[in-house]
């Protein structure tokens, strides 16, 4: 069982503290989201968990080893690559080779690639193997490296945008076939991606990047179980969250709706209710724009 | 298939989704349940959502496991749900209801004759 622990973990570029101080667990048997709006600092903590860029201080270990020590273990992570990223999977192999070429040189990288699996995933999103990945479109070249990821059987997979530009019936197939994967091979998956209305049914922990730091790590569930939005007469609404925590209200007309952070208890909906106002649970998404818009309040 | 809502956790609506099929005879007691590998993938939700309204489903006797072979329907499954169900059929939506009803300036006498007037639902 692989589990990834990062320690104080910092890169600067510049000025710009891209990841800071971060310390995180990963444990097996879980699919995580990475979220963090452009620039928290997503792709570059990536880069650093599998030595592709190496850290100002702190350190990673993965299964109980440290990276910089042993090189050895870094086979126990596949990491599905930004695509912008200098140094990106798509480097590794060469992009004039046909499809069937490119697993077949994973294989030798990843002795537990499973090229029978990878072969039936190509067929089922219609990748032609003699395909040449420099003549493929964005999207199918997303759904090779995909396939690449899925079929490495490490494992530790960290998908970096999996999904872009995608259309939606690729989309909707790739999760199922995430799902399925992990459901046969427990293993770590990592999902870092903007699209998060769509995967967070996906997700069992969340973690949310904001400024190169962890604003927040925790399951699904309990997010969603600890936020509530409620909505009303503006001053009203007022009224009711001036002694709690709002993280973000809008005003549309004479109604407000604002989100707060704490749990919904039987008191707060009597309150409500004498107020005449309306409790809602909120999708994760709304509680991520809340908590990394330039006015959000961290909890 | 399940259209999920935002209003409840997603364990809780498969939950339902499941007693509903039970309620409605698309599943017999005794009858075998489809894998939670299979709900995860068809539904596209993490397979411990899945596993957690299974086992909230085997904690109120409607559903047993089988080692090795699967899950099935408990005996005496869909009176355990009805009787449920029932006890919540005012809080779920009556009340909602009458609500709603104040809020247009419905009188009571008058959803009443509505009700009649609809005759039964089959």
């Amino acid at each position: 069982m692989t589990t990834i622990a990062v320690k104080n973990l910092s890169k600067r570029f510049g000025a710009i503290r891209a990841v800071d101080d971060v310390s995180l667990t990963l444990e097996t048997g879980k699919i995580y989201g990475l979220l963090g709006r452009n620039g928290a600092g997503k792709t570059t903590l990536l880069n650093l968990m599998t030595k592709k860029l190496l850290p100002d201080c702190g350190e990673v270990a993965v299964g109980g080893r440290n990276i910089a020590l042993h090189d050895a273990v870094l086979s126990q992570v596949y990491h599905m690559t930004d695509k912008n990223y200098f140094m990106t999977d798509k480097n590794y192999f060469p992009s004039s080779r046909q499809v069937r070429t490119l697993f077949r040189w994973c294989q030798t990288f990843y002795p537990q690639f499973d090229l029978a699996y990878a072969e039936s995933l190509a067929a089922k999103f219609a990748l032609a193997q003699h395909s040449i990945p420099a003549q493929l479109s964005t999207g199918y070249n997303t759904i090779l490296r995909a396939i690449m990821a899925l079929a490495s059987n490490a494992p530790v997979v960290l998908f970096d945008e999996p999904v872009l530009g995608l259309d939606a019936v690729h989309r909707d197939l790739l999760y199922r076939e995430l799902i399925a994967n992990y459901s046969q091979k427990p293993k770590t998956i990592v999902i870092s991606t903007h699209l998060i209305d769509e995967v967070a049914e996906v997700l069992e922990d969340v973690i949310v990047l904001r400024e190169g730091r962890i604003a927040l790590q925790q399951p699904v569930e309990d997010l969603l179980e600890g936020v509530y939005a409620v909505a009303g007469a503006t001053d009203k609404v007022n009224a009711f969250i001036a002694e709690r925590t709002d993280i973000g209200s809008e005003t549309l007309g004479g109604t407000t709706s604002a989100m707060v952070m704490s749990r919904l208890t039987s008191a707060d909906r009597q309150a409500g209710e004498q107020l005449n106002l309306e409790f809602t649970r909120v999708t994760l998404q709304r509680v991520f724009i809340a908590l990394t818009n330039q006015q959000g309040v961290l909890p | 298939m399940i259209d999920f809502r935002v209003d409840r956790p997603i364990f809780l609506q498969l939950a339902e989704a499941i007693e509903d099929d039970v309620l409605d005879g698309r599943y017999a007691e005794d009858g075998q349940i489809v894998s939670t590998t299979d709900l995860a993938v068809t539904l596209r939700i993490n397979p411990a959502t899945a596993n957690k309204a299974i086992s909230c489903l085997v904690d109120e006797g409607v559903i047993y496991k089988r080692r090795g072979v699967g899950m099935f329907v408990a005996q005496g499954a869909r009176d355990r749900i009805l009787k449920k169900r029932r006890e919540r059929f005012r809080k779920d939506f009556v009340d909602p209801m009458l609500h709603e009803a104040a809020k247009l300036g419905i009188a009571e006498e008058h959803i009443i004759t509505m009700i009649k007037e609809r005759g039964r639902v089959t």
